[in-house]
């Protein structure tokens, strides 16, 4: 399905945004809207400018220095988010 | 009373939705039409401004999705304007349309205005099918430009069927159609029976074998199309035994606007006897959170017998308030699609006509300012 020099981005048609009367991050689609986790919504902010998913279980285990499981973790995010057809692969 | 610990945990959440029904001018006569039959009464739309002001009362509540609808919203001439509003606030703009009154350049002014998606309505899969429904002998030739302007401009393909007895058995078509415009989402919802629907209820409802025809067809393509068209299925709850949780809930995520600014739960409770708030005289969080109109159903307070002792009211709020009423002329009964329900004999009853090999044909009312008026001189 991807591998780590696969570069994740939000499919078109999805909006992908911070709202503040639901205190997380949400995604919006046609008439619809998905309220995502902490980790989700932090995994998603990531997306974008060519990041590849490598580049950002680096990026989060800076972050997130005792989170052992994280590079498994973001990868069953995004097999999941792609079933979802929330995101692409480019 | 404001800051006391309980009002506070039994606030109501925000509201996700704003329907903004700008008009109940179109220029279609859909049989099984949402609006009420008395539109021909409504006057005195709102202004640009007014609507202006709605919109960014509702996204300072925490609304995200913003639906245009109508009647047919392209007839508002200031369309392109509240689009651009929705989208600067930060909404997910919807535009739900019958695509008569649009041509390329629209779709283009409207995507330059932000406008995220485009809701095209179909009658049927079929030319002679889909014209006869929508009461225009050249709405389909004028779709299918207009489909493929919306595709060209980049947008997601979303198409609407709405599914009865004269179109259902044409699945094959709709969803050859729907593949041919390169449709993304493919909503087949069968008619609810409100409105001009409730009027054509026995012309429009399939049979039970048809039904289950179009439903089998429906997961056939799922199965053998993963990734293809999202099919979402709205099957016609008089054949279900429990009633659906309409709206999830009264007051719960869906603030309907009318074209005349009467706010409602949702966009068929005008018919209900509730003096509903209007924009013109209240704010919108005030009308959310304050009017006795949006409170009357939360809860299960208000709930009667067989609902109030029911193990699943959390999960359906006792169904739909307004066919309650349409129905048993009291909003607060149980809807009668559900099994536990006294009433529940009116829906075997229609269910059963709409099944019965002999069935004779309905003339259908069309949904216009014409009937409307015959309707109300009818009382």
């Amino acid at each position: 399905m991807f591998e780590g020099i696969s570069v994740p981005v939000i499919a078109k048609h999805f909006r992908f945004q911070w709202e503040p009367a639901q205190e997380c991050y949400v995604l919006l689609y046609p008439e619809g809207m998905v309220k995502l986790n902490d980790s989700a919504g932090e995994i998603l902010s990531c997306c974008g400018n060519q990041v590849s998913v490598d580049e950002i279980v680096e990026k989060l285990s800076k972050k997130f220095p005792d989170a052992h499981t994280l590079p498994e973790e973001v990868r069953e995010f995004f097999e999941v988010a792609y079933e979802k057809q929330w995101i692409n692969f480019d | 009373m404001k800051n006391s610990g309980s009002t506070l945990i039994d606030r109501p959440g925000s509201p996700l939705w704003l329907l903004a029904e700008l008009t109940y001018r179109c220029p279609l006569q859909c049989p099984y039409c949402s609006n009420p039959t008395d539109m021909a009464a409504i006057k005195d739309e709102l202004s640009t401004e007014e609507w202006l002001k709605v919109i960014r009362e509702a996204r300072e509540l925490g609304a995200v999705q913003l639906g245009f609808s109508g009647g047919e919203p392209l007839v508002r001439q200031d369309l392109e304007l509240l689009v651009a509003e929705g989208h600067k606030l930060g909404y997910y703009t919807n535009l739900i349309t019958s695509g008569i009154g649009m041509d390329a350049g629209r779709v283009a002014a409207l995507k330059q205005a932000g406008l995220d998606h485009i809701q095209l309505s179909f009658q049927a899969g079929s030319e002679d099918v889909n014209n006869i429904f929508a009461g225009s002998g050249k709405a389909f030739e004028k779709k299918l430009v207009i489909a493929r302007a919306v595709k060209d401009q980049g947008y997601p393909m979303v198409l609407n069927f709405v599914l009865h007895r004269d179109n259902i058995d044409e699945l094959e078509d709709i969803l050859a159609l729907s593949e041919a415009l390169g449709a993304d989402y493919v909503e087949l919802a069968n008619t609810q029976y409100h409105g001009w629907g409730l009027q054509n209820r026995d012309a429009l409802m399939p049979s039970e074998e048809q039904l289950q025809r179009a439903e089998a067809l429906t997961n056939e393509y799922r199965e053998e199309h993963p990734r293809g068209m999202t099919l979402y299925f709205v099957v016609p709850d008089y054949y279900e035994a429990r009633p659906k949780p309409c709206m999830n809930g009264w007051g719960s995520m869906f603030l309907t606007i009318a074209p005349d600014g009467l706010a409602l739960p949702c966009h068929s409770a005008r018919d209900l006897p509730i003096d509903f708030p209007h924009v013109r005289d209240m704010s919108v969080s005030d009308i959310w959170y304050h009017s006795t109109a949006f409170n009357f159903f939360r809860g299960d307070d208000w709930m009667k017998e067989p609902c109030s002792s029911c193990p699943e009211k959390e999960k359906d709020f006792g169904g739909c308030r307004c066919q309650a009423y349409l129905l048993t002329g009291d909003a607060a009964n149980t809807d009668p699609v559900c099994s536990k329900s006294p009433q529940h004999g009116q829906i075997t009853d229609a269910v059963a006509r709409a099944n019965c090999q002999t069935k004779v044909d309905v003339p259908l009312l069309f949904r216009n300012m014409k009937n409307s008026r015959t309707l109300i001189a009818k009382g």
